[in-house]
């Protein structure tokens, strides 16, 4: 169990590619920490470099106060999960599980004997002598989990986790996942590109894009106040609103000719900002009212509980969660209001503006 | 069925049987003949006899020869899987400027390299390394005819092997000489065994190279020594001839058997497509 500390951690390619841009990280001893971003934003190069399968450029990695930048993957005492899980395919679960103690010289009897034990703690106690191939995927995930629990790491590294299981299974082994970190207390560090992955699981998360770091948070800090807009149309599974609009005086902004109330914010009359806020935080109407968004109705998106409503109006498009049992017929005029203590407003450098932190250093 | 198309039909089977007599014949001969009292060249039922045999094992040069093939095939064959195991493996995981070319190059030379087009230059460079009638002379020319092709074929196997498993062994702490031991070898086992197959194949068939390179008969494999088979009169000794060509096949034979039957399969699974 230790601590993981990233200090100006750069990766530069040969050829130039900057993967990582002066990292700078701390993740906390038995913290579960998500490392969220698009494709190509170099999650998993930061993995990969925790690791030690991919060699800095610049900057250091600490684990648990050593420096270990210089370090041999082996010599780290970190466990890493691929994300394809890469089980030896000519071994069995049994020697799989056991293949670190191989390594660090364990008798033969005492391997088989922890790796019965690990796997029947995961619930693969039956499946011991089959070969790789022969299991579910979420059984092979399993697997690979019991292979780096028998490493008795000081941190596992998890790339991707869930991204090989079927949706059903995802969200099963989401929940297992979570549940064995809290029970083995141990640091966790995991890629993800899914948001909803990221909040559902992580402590804290740092969205990641270009190889920076764009915010730190935990889930409900990045749900809530996303940084800049990039984290802002990142984070959520119904994309945020994001319209243009300018400050007009007595707390409003006004957004497509209609003045909308946006909270306290110090910005002064005149300044164009972006105008946030999330579809779950619209109220939607028929009837036109004061600080509501007109539009035409041009998409319908059913979401089981609740209908996502596209309305096209002088603003650009507007997306509004409503609820299931209102009819929203296509081609109609509707109204969208949004709750005054939700909207977020963005300074033309994509920085967050208003409303302000409520406390200092979050 | 109209006329035309039994006809057709007849020439078609027709044709089928003259071509299966055609490869069948040698074979049948190579079956009955080392049976036959008095063998000749057609193939034909035999006398039933096993004298033949007893006259090979009687005949310390033949069985002399077949222990020298032995030599040459394991000694080459283990020289060609280590080396061309060891080059694979390192030509797909290491970026070198090149590299294709450089395969592809040697791929084109060895064709040459153990070919008659060499003949005077092995020959010459054998005489200057002392390597004249030296079993290690003929390992050596036929290993280094064998290994691109070698490396070529398992680089294939190497390069589908994804880099996780090794990666996390590493992770694990593995040495480089475990990750190849554990995981790497395991994991191309049937491009090794086929390799090993093919180049014993290749080596137990050669003529050439030792008998170009051996001078003394009790150093010459089993290809170069049924070349002497002669009786007296300067005529082939067919009795001899047959027999010893059914048990110079056998190994072969035997050899490939067993490792398809033991390898002729590929791991499935462990990662996740």
């Amino acid at each position: 169990m230790a601590a993981i500390e990233l200090a100006a951690l750069s990766k530069v390619y040969p050829g130039g590619v900057t993967a990582l841009d002066a990292v700078d990280l701390t993740i906390a001893d038995g913290e579960f920490f998500a490392l969220l971003g698009p494709s190509g934003c170099g999650k998993t190069t930061l993995l990969r470099t925790i690791a030690g399968l991919e060699e800095a450029t610049g900057g250091a990695v600490r684990i648990g106060g050593d420096d270990v930048t210089a370090l041999p993957p082996g010599r780290r005492d970190v466990a890493m999960v691929f994300q394809d899980y890469a089980l030896f395919p000519h071994m069995s679960v049994s020697d799989n599980i056991a293949y670190p103690l191989r390594i660090k010289k364990v008798a033969g009897a005492e391997r088989r004997a922890k790796a019965a034990e690990t796997a029947g703690a995961l619930g693969l106690g039956g499946l011991l002598e089959r070969r790789p191939g022969q299991l579910s995927g979420g059984q092979q995930q399993r697997v690979a989990l019991a292979r780096a629990m028998a490493y008795r790491p000081r941190a596992f590294l998890l790339d991707e986790p869930l991204s090989n299981l079927d949706a059903r299974m995802r969200l099963e082994a989401r929940t297992f996942l979570k549940r064995l970190q809290r029970e083995l207390r141990v640091t966790c560090v995991f890629v993800t590109h899914d948001q909803a992955e990221a909040l559902a699981l992580a402590d804290r998360i740092a969205v990641l894009d270009d190889g920076r770091v764009r915010q730190i948070g935990t889930p409900a800090e990045v749900f809530r106040r996303p940084a800049n807009t990039f984290v802002a149309s990142f984070i959520g599974s119904t994309p945020m609103n994001l319209l243009d609009g300018v400050v007009t005086g007595d707390g409003r902004v006004g957004v497509g000719g209609v003045p909308l109330p946006a909270g306290e914010h110090g910005l002064p009359d005149g300044e164009r900002v972006t105008f946030a806020v999330r579809p779950e935080y619209l109220g939607y109407g028929t009837e036109p009212v004061p600080g509501a968004l007109p539009g035409r109705v041009t998409v319908v998106e059913n979401l089981g509980s609740a209908q996502l409503v596209t309305l096209d109006g002088d603003a650009g498009s507007v997306q509004v969660v409503v609820d299931e049992d209102v009819p929203v017929p296509l081609g109609a005029t509707g109204y969208a209001a949004p709750r005054p203590e939700r909207v977020l407003l963005y300074r033309r450098d994509g920085e967050l503006a208003a409303p302000e932190a409520p406390h200092a250093g979050a | 069925m109209t006329p035309a198309r039994a006809v057709r039909v007849v020439v078609r089977y027709t044709f089928v049987c003259a071509v299966l007599g055609f490869f069948t014949l040698p074979l049948l001969w190579l079956a009955f003949a080392p049976f036959d009292r008095d063998p000749s060249i057609a193939a034909s039922l035999p006398q039933f006899t096993l004298h033949n045999f007893r006259e090979l094992l009687d005949n310390e040069q033949a069985l002399r020869s077949l222990r020298n093939s032995l030599v040459l095939a394991a000694g080459t064959g283990g020289i060609v899987v280590t080396l061309a195991a060891a080059a694979a493996y390192a030509l797909s995981r290491v970026r070198l400027p090149g590299r294709d070319g450089l395969l592809y190059a040697l791929l084109l030379l060895s064709s040459i390299v153990t070919g008659t087009a060499a003949m005077v230059p092995l020959f010459n460079l054998a005489y200057e390394l002392d390597l004249i009638d030296s079993q290690l002379g003929v390992i050596l020319v036929l290993s280094g005819g064998l290994l691109p092709s070698a490396i070529f074929i398992l680089k294939d196997f190497t390069d589908t092997t994804p880099r996780s498993y090794e990666e996390s062994a590493r992770v694990f702490g593995a040495s480089p000489l475990q990750i190849v031991a554990h995981i790497v070898v395991p994991l191309i086992r049937p491009g090794l065994a086929t390799i090993a197959v093919w180049s014993v194949a290749q080596v137990w068939g050669n003529f050439l190279i030792p008998f170009l390179l051996l001078r003394s008969p009790e150093k010459s494999p089993a290809a170069v020594v049924m070349y002497t088979f002669y009786t007296e009169g300067g005529q082939p000794d067919l009795a001899l001839i047959s027999t010893f060509s059914l048990l110079y096949s056998l190994p072969v034979v035997v050899m490939f058997l067993f490792v398809s039957s033991r390898y002729g399969f590929r791991f499935h699974g462990g990662i996740k497509h």
